[in-house]
Protein backbone atom coordinates (compact mmCIF):
# COMPACT_ATOMS: atom_id res chain seq x y z
CA UNK A 1 0.00 0.00 0.00
CA UNK A 2 2.31 2.93 -1.33
CA UNK A 3 -0.38 5.59 -1.59
CA UNK A 4 -1.73 4.72 2.64
CA UNK A 5 2.56 4.91 3.35
CA UNK A 6 2.99 8.10 1.35
CA UNK A 7 -0.19 9.88 2.94
CA UNK A 8 0.66 8.54 6.47
CA UNK A 9 4.56 10.42 5.90
CA UNK A 10 2.68 13.57 5.34
CA UNK A 11 0.38 13.34 8.18
CA UNK A 12 2.73 12.15 10.88
CA UNK A 13 4.90 15.53 9.66
CA UNK A 14 1.92 17.38 10.20
CA UNK A 15 0.76 16.14 13.64
CA UNK A 16 4.08 15.73 15.41
CA UNK A 17 5.28 19.45 14.36
CA UNK A 18 1.78 20.18 15.49
CA UNK A 19 2.45 18.54 18.82
CA UNK A 20 5.98 20.13 19.13
CA UNK A 21 4.66 23.47 18.62
CA UNK A 22 1.56 23.07 21.24
CA UNK A 23 4.07 22.97 23.94
CA UNK A 24 4.91 26.93 23.38
CA UNK A 25 1.01 27.10 24.13
CA UNK A 26 1.04 29.51 26.99
CA UNK A 27 5.03 29.84 27.03
CA UNK A 28 5.69 32.30 24.42
CA UNK A 29 7.39 35.15 24.52
CA UNK A 30 4.81 37.14 24.14
CA UNK A 31 1.27 37.14 23.97
CA UNK A 32 1.11 37.70 20.06
CA UNK A 33 4.22 35.43 19.76
CA UNK A 34 2.54 32.12 21.40
CA UNK A 35 -0.99 33.09 19.95
CA UNK A 36 0.74 32.66 16.49
CA UNK A 37 2.48 29.89 17.34
CA UNK A 38 -0.24 28.24 18.63
CA UNK A 39 -2.39 29.20 15.74
CA UNK A 40 -0.11 27.70 13.58
CA UNK A 41 0.27 24.81 15.67
CA UNK A 42 -3.74 24.24 15.18
CA UNK A 43 -3.51 24.26 11.23
CA UNK A 44 -1.08 21.43 11.60
CA UNK A 45 -3.08 19.74 13.48
CA UNK A 46 -6.23 20.45 10.99
CA UNK A 47 -4.08 19.29 8.34
CA UNK A 48 -2.84 15.88 10.18
CA UNK A 49 -6.77 15.19 10.68
CA UNK A 50 -7.63 15.66 7.21
CA UNK A 51 -4.42 13.52 5.76
CA UNK A 52 -5.32 11.13 8.56
CA UNK A 53 -8.72 10.50 7.39
CA UNK A 54 -7.45 9.70 3.83
CA UNK A 55 -5.45 6.84 5.63
CA UNK A 56 -7.97 5.86 7.38
CA UNK A 57 -9.97 5.38 4.36
CA UNK A 58 -7.17 3.65 2.37
CA UNK A 59 -6.83 1.56 5.19
CA UNK A 60 -10.40 0.11 6.14
CA UNK A 61 -10.20 -0.71 9.24
CA UNK A 62 -8.29 1.46 11.44
CA UNK A 63 -9.35 5.14 12.89
CA UNK A 64 -7.68 8.13 12.62
CA UNK A 65 -7.56 8.05 16.43
CA UNK A 66 -6.01 4.72 15.79
CA UNK A 67 -3.74 6.07 14.00
CA UNK A 68 -2.96 9.01 16.03
CA UNK A 69 -2.28 6.97 19.43
CA UNK A 70 -1.89 3.68 19.24
CA UNK A 71 1.47 3.44 17.09
CA UNK A 72 5.19 3.40 18.73
CA UNK A 73 7.60 5.58 17.82
CA UNK A 74 8.94 3.01 14.85
CA UNK A 75 5.65 3.29 13.21
CA UNK A 76 5.88 6.98 12.51
CA UNK A 77 7.29 8.28 9.92
CA UNK A 78 7.56 12.34 10.34
CA UNK A 79 11.02 13.88 9.14
CA UNK A 80 13.17 13.88 12.38
CA UNK A 81 13.50 17.95 12.04
CA UNK A 82 9.69 17.88 13.52
CA UNK A 83 10.31 16.05 16.92
CA UNK A 84 13.42 17.94 17.83
CA UNK A 85 12.49 19.65 21.07
CA UNK A 86 11.81 23.52 20.91
CA UNK A 87 14.96 24.79 22.29
CA UNK A 88 14.89 28.26 22.49
CA UNK A 89 12.51 30.87 20.51
CA UNK A 90 15.42 30.92 18.02
CA UNK A 91 15.42 27.24 17.76
CA UNK A 92 11.94 26.99 16.94
CA UNK A 93 11.58 29.56 14.48
CA UNK A 94 14.68 28.06 12.27
CA UNK A 95 13.06 24.51 12.49
CA UNK A 96 9.52 26.25 11.32
CA UNK A 97 11.11 28.29 8.64
CA UNK A 98 13.03 25.48 7.25
CA UNK A 99 9.90 22.76 7.36
CA UNK A 100 7.53 25.39 5.89
CA UNK A 101 9.95 26.46 2.97
CA UNK A 102 9.64 22.83 2.39
CA UNK A 103 5.78 22.60 2.88
CA UNK A 104 5.12 25.40 1.11
CA UNK A 105 6.60 23.78 -2.27
CA UNK A 106 5.73 20.47 -1.20
CA UNK A 107 1.89 21.23 -1.04
CA UNK A 108 2.38 23.69 -4.07
CA UNK A 109 3.30 20.34 -6.43
CA UNK A 110 1.23 18.09 -4.41
CA UNK A 111 -2.01 20.51 -5.29
CA UNK A 112 -1.24 19.26 -9.39
CA UNK A 113 -1.62 15.46 -7.65
CA UNK A 114 -3.89 13.20 -10.32
CA UNK A 115 -5.13 11.96 -6.67
CA UNK A 116 -8.25 14.01 -5.89
CA UNK A 117 -8.27 13.38 -2.59
CA UNK A 118 -4.28 14.46 -2.11
CA UNK A 119 -4.40 17.25 -4.30
CA UNK A 120 -7.74 19.00 -2.49
CA UNK A 121 -5.61 18.53 0.64
CA UNK A 122 -2.75 19.72 -0.30
CA UNK A 123 -4.72 22.58 -1.66
CA UNK A 124 -5.92 23.22 1.06
CA UNK A 125 -2.96 23.08 3.21
CA UNK A 126 -1.16 25.23 0.85
CA UNK A 127 -3.17 28.32 1.86
CA UNK A 128 -2.52 27.94 5.68
CA UNK A 129 1.36 27.31 4.94
CA UNK A 130 1.76 30.24 3.13
CA UNK A 131 1.69 32.27 6.58
CA UNK A 132 3.81 29.87 8.37
CA UNK A 133 6.48 30.53 5.91
CA UNK A 134 5.60 34.14 5.72
CA UNK A 135 6.12 34.40 9.59
CA UNK A 136 8.88 32.35 10.39
CA UNK A 137 10.41 33.66 7.27
CA UNK A 138 9.90 37.56 9.28
CA UNK A 139 11.77 36.29 12.49
CA UNK A 140 14.73 34.90 10.94
CA UNK A 141 15.49 38.20 9.85
CA UNK A 142 14.67 39.96 12.50
CA UNK A 143 16.46 37.84 14.40
CA UNK A 144 19.61 37.12 12.05
CA UNK A 145 19.89 40.97 11.13
CA UNK A 146 18.96 42.03 15.20
CA UNK A 147 21.60 42.38 17.73
CA UNK A 148 24.60 40.91 17.62
CA UNK A 149 23.30 38.19 20.85
CA UNK A 150 20.36 37.15 18.87
CA UNK A 151 22.37 36.62 15.49
CA UNK A 152 24.34 34.37 17.36
CA UNK A 153 21.49 32.69 18.62
CA UNK A 154 20.08 32.15 15.64
CA UNK A 155 22.89 31.16 13.78
CA UNK A 156 23.73 28.38 16.61
CA UNK A 157 20.56 27.12 15.44
CA UNK A 158 20.64 26.90 12.04
CA UNK A 159 24.07 24.90 12.46
CA UNK A 160 22.28 22.48 14.73
CA UNK A 161 19.51 21.74 12.76
CA UNK A 162 21.00 21.96 8.97
CA UNK A 163 21.82 17.92 10.03
CA UNK A 164 17.77 17.15 9.18
CA UNK A 165 17.28 19.21 6.59
CA UNK A 166 18.71 16.53 4.12
CA UNK A 167 15.66 13.98 4.97
CA UNK A 168 13.17 16.57 3.07
CA UNK A 169 14.90 15.87 -0.38
CA UNK A 170 15.32 11.78 0.20
CA UNK A 171 13.60 9.85 -2.13
CA UNK A 172 12.90 5.73 -1.44
CA UNK A 173 10.86 3.26 -2.94
CA UNK A 174 7.42 4.60 -2.34
CA UNK A 175 8.43 8.08 -2.89
CA UNK A 176 9.54 6.91 -6.54
CA UNK A 177 6.19 4.99 -7.42
CA UNK A 178 3.84 7.52 -5.81
CA UNK A 179 5.72 10.38 -7.84
CA UNK A 180 6.04 8.69 -11.52
CA UNK A 181 2.40 7.71 -11.14
CA UNK A 182 1.51 11.32 -11.19
CA UNK A 183 0.21 11.04 -7.50
CA UNK A 184 2.74 12.47 -5.42
CA UNK A 185 5.86 14.82 -5.67
CA UNK A 186 9.37 14.06 -6.48
CA UNK A 187 11.10 15.69 -3.92
CA UNK A 188 14.50 16.08 -6.13
CA UNK A 189 12.82 18.74 -8.30
CA UNK A 190 11.70 21.28 -5.67
CA UNK A 191 15.13 21.47 -4.02
CA UNK A 192 16.22 24.05 -6.48
CA UNK A 193 13.64 26.59 -5.32
CA UNK A 194 14.12 25.37 -1.54
CA UNK A 195 17.59 26.30 -1.84
CA UNK A 196 16.53 29.57 -3.43
CA UNK A 197 13.99 30.27 -0.52
CA UNK A 198 16.88 29.62 2.16
CA UNK A 199 19.80 31.54 0.43
CA UNK A 200 17.32 34.30 -0.14
CA UNK A 201 16.51 34.47 3.66
CA UNK A 202 19.90 33.49 5.15
CA UNK A 203 21.41 36.75 3.36
CA UNK A 204 18.98 39.26 3.99
CA UNK A 205 19.10 38.02 7.38
CA UNK A 206 23.04 38.52 8.03
CA UNK A 207 23.12 34.42 8.44
CA UNK A 208 25.62 32.19 6.84
CA UNK A 209 24.67 28.80 5.18
CA UNK A 210 26.07 25.84 7.35
CA UNK A 211 28.25 23.69 4.75
CA UNK A 212 26.28 20.12 4.42
CA UNK A 213 27.78 17.54 6.53
CA UNK A 214 26.37 14.53 8.29
CA UNK A 215 22.78 14.35 7.74
CA UNK A 216 19.99 12.50 9.29
CA UNK A 217 18.07 10.00 8.05
CA UNK A 218 15.71 7.43 8.54
CA UNK A 219 12.63 8.41 9.25
CA UNK A 220 10.91 6.65 6.27
CA UNK A 221 11.69 3.68 7.95
CA UNK A 222 10.72 4.53 11.38
CA UNK A 223 13.89 5.71 12.81
CA UNK A 224 13.70 8.52 14.93
CA UNK A 225 15.55 10.50 17.35
CA UNK A 226 15.41 9.88 21.37
CA UNK A 227 12.41 12.60 21.30
CA UNK A 228 9.64 11.70 19.28
CA UNK A 229 9.02 8.57 22.38
CA UNK A 230 8.92 11.25 24.84
CA UNK A 231 6.72 13.31 22.64
CA UNK A 232 4.53 10.41 22.16
CA UNK A 233 4.31 9.26 25.67
CA UNK A 234 2.62 13.02 26.15
CA UNK A 235 0.52 13.28 23.09
CA UNK A 236 -0.75 9.39 23.76
CA UNK A 237 -1.01 9.61 27.36
CA UNK A 238 -4.96 10.06 28.02
CA UNK A 239 -6.32 7.64 25.61
CA UNK A 240 -3.77 4.77 26.12
CA UNK A 241 -4.74 5.24 29.97
CA UNK A 242 -8.63 5.34 29.60
CA UNK A 243 -8.62 3.82 26.40
CA UNK A 244 -12.29 4.72 24.36
CA UNK A 245 -12.44 8.12 26.83
CA UNK A 246 -15.11 10.02 24.98
CA UNK A 247 -15.50 13.70 25.47
CA UNK B 1 -40.75 17.94 6.28
CA UNK B 2 -40.46 20.31 3.74
CA UNK B 3 -39.31 17.93 1.09
CA UNK B 4 -37.11 19.13 -1.65
CA UNK B 5 -37.14 22.57 -0.63
CA UNK B 6 -33.64 23.74 -0.51
CA UNK B 7 -34.19 26.82 -1.02
CA UNK B 8 -35.80 26.56 2.62
CA UNK B 9 -32.73 24.89 4.19
CA UNK B 10 -30.26 27.72 2.77
CA UNK B 11 -33.35 30.98 4.89
CA UNK B 12 -32.98 28.61 7.67
CA UNK B 13 -28.93 28.26 7.77
CA UNK B 14 -28.70 31.92 6.88
CA UNK B 15 -30.06 32.25 11.05
CA UNK B 16 -27.30 30.42 12.21
CA UNK B 17 -24.82 32.46 13.78
CA UNK B 18 -20.68 32.08 12.98
CA UNK B 19 -19.72 31.02 16.37
CA UNK B 20 -16.63 33.43 16.88
CA UNK B 21 -18.26 36.45 14.71
CA UNK B 22 -21.95 36.43 15.12
CA UNK B 23 -22.31 39.08 13.18
CA UNK B 24 -22.60 36.99 9.83
CA UNK B 25 -24.26 33.91 9.27
CA UNK B 26 -22.27 30.27 8.00
CA UNK B 27 -23.73 31.20 4.82
CA UNK B 28 -22.64 34.20 4.57
CA UNK B 29 -18.98 33.28 5.37
CA UNK B 30 -18.93 30.76 2.63
CA UNK B 31 -18.64 27.32 4.76
CA UNK B 32 -21.97 25.76 3.16
CA UNK B 33 -21.34 24.85 -0.04
CA UNK B 34 -24.17 22.98 -1.43
CA UNK B 35 -27.83 21.62 -0.70
CA UNK B 36 -29.19 18.57 -2.27
CA UNK B 37 -31.95 16.49 -1.77
CA UNK B 38 -31.32 12.66 -2.73
CA UNK B 39 -33.33 9.80 -1.81
CA UNK B 40 -35.32 12.07 1.09
CA UNK B 41 -32.70 13.84 2.25
CA UNK B 42 -30.74 16.67 2.67
CA UNK B 43 -27.13 16.54 2.37
CA UNK B 44 -25.53 19.66 3.40
CA UNK B 45 -21.85 20.18 2.05
CA UNK B 46 -19.59 22.16 4.78
CA UNK B 47 -16.20 23.00 4.44
CA UNK B 48 -14.05 24.40 6.92
CA UNK B 49 -12.45 28.02 6.79
CA UNK B 50 -9.08 26.78 7.84
CA UNK B 51 -8.22 22.72 8.59
CA UNK B 52 -7.94 23.14 12.21
CA UNK B 53 -10.67 25.41 13.01
CA UNK B 54 -11.65 25.01 16.32
CA UNK B 55 -15.36 26.61 15.08
CA UNK B 56 -16.34 23.48 12.20
CA UNK B 57 -17.63 21.07 15.11
CA UNK B 58 -19.53 24.22 16.83
CA UNK B 59 -21.45 25.24 13.57
CA UNK B 60 -21.97 21.57 12.81
CA UNK B 61 -23.96 21.24 15.73
CA UNK B 62 -25.42 24.71 15.52
CA UNK B 63 -26.83 23.38 12.47
CA UNK B 64 -27.99 20.45 13.40
CA UNK B 65 -29.84 22.39 16.20
CA UNK B 66 -31.41 24.58 13.51
CA UNK B 67 -32.70 22.20 11.88
CA UNK B 68 -33.80 20.05 14.34
CA UNK B 69 -36.14 22.63 15.94
CA UNK B 70 -37.61 23.63 12.69
CA UNK B 71 -38.66 20.32 12.42
CA UNK B 72 -36.50 19.22 9.79
CA UNK B 73 -34.68 15.83 10.61
CA UNK B 74 -33.98 14.05 7.26
CA UNK B 75 -30.32 15.30 6.40
CA UNK B 76 -26.65 14.58 6.72
CA UNK B 77 -23.45 17.04 6.92
CA UNK B 78 -20.81 16.14 4.83
CA UNK B 79 -17.14 17.56 4.95
CA UNK B 80 -15.75 18.17 1.99
CA UNK B 81 -12.30 19.81 1.49
CA UNK B 82 -11.95 20.87 -2.63
CA UNK B 83 -12.54 23.91 -3.25
CA UNK B 84 -10.65 25.21 -0.75
CA UNK B 85 -12.39 27.97 1.16
CA UNK B 86 -11.81 31.11 0.40
CA UNK B 87 -12.32 34.85 1.60
CA UNK B 88 -13.53 35.49 -2.14
CA UNK B 89 -16.77 33.85 -1.42
CA UNK B 90 -17.63 36.87 1.07
CA UNK B 91 -20.16 39.26 -0.55
CA UNK B 92 -19.82 43.16 -0.21
CA UNK B 93 -22.40 42.65 2.18
CA UNK B 94 -20.72 40.71 4.42
CA UNK B 95 -17.36 42.45 4.00
CA UNK B 96 -19.86 45.70 5.32
CA UNK B 97 -20.75 43.85 8.35
CA UNK B 98 -17.68 42.76 9.62
CA UNK B 99 -16.12 46.25 9.60
CA UNK B 100 -19.09 47.57 11.22
CA UNK B 101 -18.64 45.13 13.74
CA UNK B 102 -14.79 46.24 14.44
CA UNK B 103 -13.17 43.49 11.99
CA UNK B 104 -11.22 44.88 9.01
CA UNK B 105 -12.49 42.74 6.35
CA UNK B 106 -10.73 40.46 3.63
CA UNK B 107 -9.43 42.63 1.06
CA UNK B 108 -6.07 44.49 0.01
CA UNK B 109 -5.78 47.15 1.76
CA UNK B 110 -6.11 46.85 5.30
CA UNK B 111 -8.86 50.00 7.41
CA UNK B 112 -9.25 50.54 10.57
CA UNK B 113 -12.32 49.60 11.76
CA UNK B 114 -12.54 52.48 14.11
CA UNK B 115 -11.67 55.60 11.99
CA UNK B 116 -11.45 54.24 8.70
CA UNK B 117 -7.69 55.00 7.92
CA UNK B 118 -5.55 52.96 5.73
CA UNK B 119 -2.42 53.45 7.43
CA UNK B 120 -1.57 50.73 9.85
CA UNK B 121 0.82 48.56 11.27
CA UNK B 122 0.72 44.69 11.28
CA UNK B 123 1.64 43.29 14.92
CA UNK B 124 1.20 39.50 13.96
CA UNK B 125 -0.10 38.09 10.98
CA UNK B 126 -1.86 35.31 13.47
CA UNK B 127 -4.93 37.33 15.54
CA UNK B 128 -6.95 36.08 17.90
CA UNK B 129 -8.04 32.95 15.38
CA UNK B 130 -6.04 31.69 12.67
CA UNK B 131 -8.17 33.45 10.37
CA UNK B 132 -7.40 36.79 11.61
CA UNK B 133 -4.42 39.17 11.64
CA UNK B 134 -3.57 41.51 14.32
CA UNK B 135 -2.79 45.06 13.45
CA UNK B 136 -2.51 48.83 14.95
CA UNK B 137 -4.08 51.92 13.43
CA UNK B 138 -1.16 55.15 12.94
CA UNK B 139 -3.61 57.29 13.09
CA UNK B 140 -6.28 56.70 16.07
CA UNK B 141 -3.96 54.59 17.39
CA UNK B 142 -6.43 51.55 18.21
CA UNK B 143 -5.54 47.71 18.01
CA UNK B 144 -7.47 45.59 15.65
CA UNK B 145 -8.01 42.27 13.71
CA UNK B 146 -8.10 41.93 9.92
CA UNK B 147 -10.02 38.54 8.28
CA UNK B 148 -6.60 37.61 5.91
CA UNK B 149 -7.09 36.66 2.44
CA UNK B 150 -7.24 33.13 1.74
ZN1 LIG C 1 -7.97 54.17 13.32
Amino acid sequence: MSLLDYTLRIADSSLISAQRLSEWCSKGPTLEEDIAISNISLDLFGQANGFLEYVSELDGNKTVDDFAFKRNEREFFNFKITEQPNGHFGDTIVKLFLTSAFNFLFYTKLSGSKNEKLSALAAKSLKEVKYHLKHSRSWMVRLGDGTEESNKKIQESLNSLWQFTGEFFEMDKVDTEISKSGLGVNNLSIKEDWNKIINTTLSESKLIRPKDGYMQTGSKRGIHTEHLGHLLSEMQYLPRAYPDAKW
Amino acid sequence: MLNGNTDKIWELLNTVPDPEIPVISVVELGVIRNIEFINDSYLISITPTYSGCPAVKTFQDDIKTCLTNNGVDNFELKLIYSPAWTTDWMTEKTKEKLLKYGISPPSKTVICPQCKSTSTTTISDFGSTACKSFHSCNDCLEPFEHFKCI
